[in-house]
């Protein structure tokens, strides 16, 4: 191993990364999680109210998403139905913990060269698939390499693109990459891959077999799924529930519904616009948690009028984000400040100003760029994010008073991904955010990225963008995100008017950790081993 | 009989032509919506190389005529291959679905036909009282509302924390007969509220029709019954227009209850055929749409044999 050529240096590195080698241990975490339960035991009068958690009874879980045309390969999940599929059946070799931290999973611990180009993952032994095969390291070999490759039809081909080569060495499985990064751990927390079972070195994409805590009773896609406990979990004392129904129910108020009379447990998606109403009917609670999923409109940084950053300045001062905050999300979100990075993310910019609807401002940008009024098309549909349409409407009427005429084109929503989506010059978007900075900046921002929706390029951005990645020193990396992020905010692509809290509902006979995860839906999509019935 | 029989089988072959054009156009349809399968399942995740990849590994950088006649070739050994989505068997996809279609649809068919046939009788038999007034507008009016407003009256009705019936149907393991009965309920009955109209007036005014003929007179002049005129001399004569429109609307219940299923949680061919649209996944739409053409050819075959089977002259033709 390269490192340990140089010890100071990996001590250094220790010191430094939030992510050092082995995190707390899962029972730590465990009993760490306990005493905050048991902190919350006691109301403000004095009264007990929730027991520590109790194993038992199964979970109706009614969801927003699932298609027929869903499949069990992980390379083509993409909506939330296969995604709480693959937290509930499978363990990552990482796992992002509810504070958003990095703990470990399936790798006990793991260590990285000094420029954090070669990575050793030490993986946790004794692990039983729910078919009875034991982990190993070729496992996670061919867990991962199912996704690159040229013969890859993976929606991960991007992520898992830098890995060059993996190697096993008993339980330690290394993976060397083209450039460096130190967020590599974060990763492998990926939805798309979870450790399946190897088989002559590669895995079945097809398996319903995984390590986590419930097994696959039954899989109907678009329908349903049910799943019972996986008895031989290697986390102790969990999952707490003895089986999961998880259940496709499209329609907003048959969601809502069957909540409401008792045929769901939890819903993953409560209607903005009703959420009011369900909050009064007795024995509902409302979850809401704010993370790193933000709406956004990204405009074609190379065709004009947006290539002169004073028109983009104008439409980022047009739009008023308060009054989106509160009629299309009605509350439950946050201002956005034109950059994808959330308040509660590591190494987001506190300091930098929140910009506010400012008709003046935009009309003094647009004089800068030599213009009186500015008329543009902006293409949009509820696919882009839920309330789309009424945003550009509302955006429309707070731009006219800046100078600014706005269109908004009615585009359908089928297709929208394939024929508006980075094809016409100002649409809209969404997106789940990354756990890390570097990784959502990487994935759309930078010059070249696939999915870098603005055909933006930013010859000190992509600089920085790069060097901040194998940067250990944690100092100089927050300097550097923080650049980043004002670059993108004042001179990028995109208007970034609002952060949306992932929005569902669930029964009082449920209970919850004190922290819920951010990161996706579902606590983290997690809620199968992270939930129980009060 | 035997013209019957020979009427049968050419209404057969004209149906299967029938169906080879169905598919012509479905697949020529899909090809001209905006994307194909790599792009739509991919989604927003795609990128040029993957969806290269997914392309060629499934065979859709073929031209279209060469695509199609590999489905046509494959369709006239049987199978119906494959979905692109996931590879499962097109066949059991669509059998399990159709399954739950066709109960749902008999199930209403099972309340809505007497129902509407009575109602359109006794409409036609008190015609312009209070009775065919009130069964005329309340038909009317749930006709005229679209099925969702109906399905979520009949849930906040029926349905809630101590409702008389799940506003769920969706069931996970097969359910017994009555459990089936007691879950599919209010979608069963908003179905029968949505079709009861258009059969019901169809039976009153055809009977209404006859009641002028001066056969029927002679009957009433002979100091008959009204009830026994209508159903005993009308009603036979009026058979053909009233088959022909329950044939039309038990080929709806069939292929046109999608917005019921996704209220009711339902799973049934309809969801099947949006999802698979969106995907553009050919095989599974091509497979479902043969199905729905299927139904409307048989039922319609079955209309008009009943209906010449309902006319002394047709049947014992000269």
């Amino acid at each position: 191993m390269e490192n340990r050529e140089n010890p100071e240096q990996v001590e250094d590195r220790e010191n430094d990364m939030t992510i050092t080698k082995a995190g707390p241990s899962r029972r730590g975490v465990l009993k760490g999680a306990t005493a905050l339960g048991a902190a919350a035991l006691v109301t403000p009068f004095g009264t007990p109210l929730r027991a520590a958690p109790k194993a038992g009874g199964t979970l109706r879980v009614g969801m927003a998403h699932g298609s027929t045309t869903d499949a069990m390969d992980p390379g083509t999940w993409e909506a939330d139905f296969m995604i709480f599929q693959a937290h509930t059946r499978n363990n990552y070799l990482t796992e992002i913990a509810p504070d958003g931290s990095l703990i470990p999973e399936l790798a006990e611990g793991w260590e990285a060269s000094p420029d954090a180009k070669v990575w050793t993952f030490n993986i946790r032994g004794g692990v039983m698939f729910h078919s009875g095969h034991k982990l190993v390291g070729e496992d996670v070999k061919a867990s991962i390499e199912h996704h690159m490759g040229e013969e890859s039809t993976s929606a991960a081909k991007p992520i898992v693109a830098d890995i060059t080569d993996i190697a096993v060495d008993g339980m330690n499985v290394i993976f060397t990459l083209a450039n460096g990064n130190a967020d590599f751990p974060f990763v492998l927390s990926d939805y798309h891959l979870p450790i399946l079972p190897a088989k002559d070195g590669k895995i079945d994409p097809n398996t319903t077999d995984g390590c986590g805590p419930f097994k696959i009773a039954s899989m109907e896609f678009g329908v349903g799924a049910s799943y019972v406990k996986h008895d031989g979990y290697w986390k102790e004392g969990l999952p707490y529930f003895d089986g999961i129904e998880q259940i496709v129910i499209h329609d907003d108020a048959a969601r809502q519904n069957a909540l409401i009379s008792g045929e769901v447990d939890y819903i993953d998606t409560a209607d903005l616009n009703t959420v009011a109403l369900l909050k009064r009917s007795p024995g509902i609670e409302i979850l809401a948690v704010t993370g790193t999923q933000h709406y956004g409109l990204p405009m074609d940084t190379r065709a004009a009028p947006f290539s002169d950053n004073n028109v983009r300045q104008a439409l980022k001062y047009g739009i008023n984000r308060q009054q989106l905050v509160d009629t299309i999300l009605n509350g439950f979100g946050s201002l956005g400040n034109d950059h994808p990075i959330g308040p509660g993310q590591r190494f987001f910019n506190t300091e930098l100003e929140q910009k506010a609807y400012d008709p003046d401002k935009a009309k003094f940008y647009l004089k800068e760029a030599g213009m009186s009024s500015l008329d543009v098309d902006i293409h949009l549909a509820d696919a882009a994010f839920a309330g789309a349409m009424d945003a550009g409407v509302l955006y429309s009427e707070s731009a006219s008073s800046g100078g600014i005429n706005l269109n908004v084109v009615r585009e359908p929503n089928d297709g929208y991904w394939s024929n508006v989506w980075m094809q016409k010059p100002f649409v809209g978007t969404y997106w789940g955010g990354r756990p890390t900075e570097d990784w959502m900046f990487a994935t759309a921002y930078s010059e070249g990225a696939a999915w870098n929706e603005t055909y933006w390029s930013h010859e000190r951005f992509n600089e920085l963008l790069v060097s901040a990645r194998s940067e250990l020193n944690e100092e100089t990396r927050r300097e550097m995100y923080w650049e980043m992020q004002d670059i993108v905010a004042n001179q990028g692509g995109i208007i970034i008017p609002m952060f949306a809290a992932y929005v569902g509902a669930y029964s009082d006979a449920l209970a919850k950790p004190e922290q819920v995860a951010s990161n996706w839906r579902n606590d983290g999509h997690r809620i199968g081993e992270r939930w129980w019935f009060a | 009989m035997s013209h019957i029989w020979s009427m049968i089988l050419q209404r057969l072959a004209l149906g299967l032509l029938t169906l080879f054009i169905v598919s012509l156009i479905i697949f020529g349809a899909t090809e001209l919506l905006p994307g194909d399968f790599a792009q739509e399942i991919l989604g927003q995740s795609a990128t040029p190389e993957t969806v290269k990849a997914l392309r060629e590994k499934l065979g859709l950088d073929q031209p279209m005529h060469i695509r199609y006649l590999g489905w046509l070739a494959d369709i006239l050994r049987g199978d119906f291959g494959e979905s692109l989505a996931n590879g499962q068997p097109v066949a059991d996809l669509i059998g399990k679905r159709l399954g739950n279609t066709l109960s749902l649809a008999i199930y209403a068919a099972a309340i809505a036909v007497p129902l509407s046939l009575a109602l359109g009788i006794l409409a036609a038999l008190f015609r312009n009282s209070f009775f065919d007034r009130f069964a005329n507008a309340s038909a009317l009016t749930s006709i005229s509302f679209p099925e969702f407003f109906v399905a979520y009256i009949l849930i906040f009705l029926m349905a809630g924390r101590d409702g008389l019936f799940p506003s769920m149907a969706s069931f996970r393991t097969d359910p017994s007969f009555t459990e089936y009965l007691y879950r599919a309920f209010l979608p069963a009955l908003t179905l029968t509220l949505v079709v009861t109209a258009h059969m019901m007036r169809m039976t009153r005014a055809a009977i209404i029709n006859l009641l002028a003929s001066p056969y029927i007179e002679m009957a009433r002049l002979k100091g008959m019954n009204p009830m026994r005129v209508i159903v005993k001399h009308a009603l036979p004569n009026a058979l053909a227009p009233i088959i022909n429109v329950v044939a039309l609307n038990l080929a709806y219940l069939i292929t046109g209850v999608v917005v019921v299923e996704v209220v009711f949680v339902y799973p049934g061919l309809g969801q099947l055929m949006v999802d698979s649209v969106a995907a553009r996944d050919m095989p599974v739409v091509q497979g479902v749409a043969l199905i729905f053409a299927a139904a409307y050819v048989l039922l319609n075959l079955t209309a008009d044999v009943l209906a010449t089977l309902s006319n002394p002259r047709l049947v014992h033709g000269r």
